[in-house]
């Protein structure tokens, strides 16, 4: 592979993203939940308002979880598949999900981070199979033409537009 | 990695900045950061020690225009560029689509910038990218300073350029932003590829643009 694969989220897949996603925050008395991409991009975002910057939290969090998984190597683990903050207030539980995207669920003292653990596995289990399913259609030689050629086909007038030449 | 979210109509990119210690990563998205439009950025974060060396990395995310509908954005982000910091290094290089290597100009830092260039390659390899195929760009900052070394010879140096293999890219083409130099050409019956290359101050903020729009120019048209 000669760089990082091109991948997409369309509407079906963010509305499907979304209802789990809601049914977790439900479920589990849970403040917020989001999804981000081992890159750092921020997917998706569900629950209360946040109130800091999400694109940052994002590429934190990306950041947060390799670095954690290099430690894992090295100490003899694998991966670790969840990590848990803890704080006063705020908490937050975060879990991998199919290797290429993090779940991240934020909690306060309305419930436990057993409550929380044992709801996100099932989460985990229903969101990896949708993201398996998102990323074969993307596959290289998949049967079905990626829509991202679709989308930038022929636009490199317009790339040459915006950058002024 | 790129990604395409037809739900908030984004095309996400990452680009990061890689190159020695002290060459001015930074200081590339410190400029950006401060003259692009507020409401087309988001926060920067930097993740740096006391002494305001990189870390683990800086971020910054920055909208760059619409097109079909769709906001571009670039999310830039730096590494750190002292050797010791190789592990953490690493990791910002995961999902890439567009590499800036910033060289530095100064005639004493040439082993360094080799070194770094060469970490580039080596680190691109274990997540199995080829950095001849993906957008790559060369910036040789501090060209301001007076033991900056001349361009022809960090060229040979750091962007010698690598065979072409594929017969279809065997054809000359003229460096855009160099009169006379080209970015493919035959020498001696060999077909060679260079990245293009960038001279820039970054402190004072001259060809950080240039060699920002030249790489998410490439990102973008290598989606089309």
């Amino acid at each position: 592979m000669p760089g990082a694969a091109t991948w997409s989220l369309d509407e079906g897949d963010y509305k499907r993203i979304s209802a789990h996603l809601n049914a977790l925050l439900k479920e589990s008395n849970a403040r917020c939940a989001l999804l981000v991409d081992r890159a750092g991009q921020l997917l998706a975002s569900v629950g209360e308002q946040l109130s800091f910057d999400p694109t940052a939290f994002a590429s934190l969090t990306a950041a947060d979880f390799s670095a954690n998984d290099q430690l894992a190597k090295m100490i003899g683990e694998p991966e670790f598949a969840s990590l848990f903050h803890q704080g006063e207030k705020e908490s937050m539980y975060l879990a991998d999900i199919a290797r290429r995207v993090i779940l991240v669920v934020l909690f306060d003292e309305r419930t436990t981070v057993g409550m929380v653990r044992l709801r996100v596995k099932h989460t985990v289990t229903d969101l990896v199979a949708l993201f398996d399913e998102m990323f074969a259609r993307e596959a290289p030689g998949s049967a079905t033409p990626s829509q991202r050629g679709g989308l930038l086909e022929g636009a490199e007038d317009e790339i040459d537009k915006l950058f002024g030449d | 990695m790129s990604m395409i979210n037809y739900a908030s109509r984004e095309i996400n990119c990452k680009l990061v900045y890689y190159g020695p210690g002290l060459g001015g990563k930074t200081t590339n998205l410190e400029h950006v950061y401060q003259k692009v439009a507020p409401d087309t950025r988001g926060k920067m974060v930097s993740l740096a020690t006391e002494t305001e060396r990189t870390l683990f990395f800086d971020f910054l995310p920055v909208d760059l225009g619409t097109i079909r509908g769709f906001k571009t954005r670039f999310h830039l982000y730096t590494v750190p560029g002292q050797v010791y910091y190789n592990a953490s290094r690493k990791l910002i290089l995961r999902g890439v689509d567009g590499v800036v290597f910033v060289a530095d100009s100064q005639l004493e830092r040439t082993e360094a910038n080799i070194e770094s260039m060469q970490n580039l390659y080596d680190n691109m390899a274990e997540y199995g990218y080829d950095l001849t195929k993906i957008p790559f760009v060369v910036q040789y900052n501090k060209r301001d300073l007076p033991n900056a070394a001349p361009i022809e010879e960090m060229q040979s140096q750091l962007n010698p350029g690598w065979p072409v293999e594929d017969a279809t890219r065997k054809k000359v083409i003229p460096d855009p932003w160099h009169e006379g130099d080209y970015l493919v050409e035959e020498i001696d019956g060999m077909w060679i590829e260079r990245a293009p290359h960038f001279e820039s101050v970054a402190t004072t903020g001259d060809g950080v643009f240039d060699t920002l729009r030249a790489l998410a120019k490439t990102v973008l048209k290598a989606l089309s």
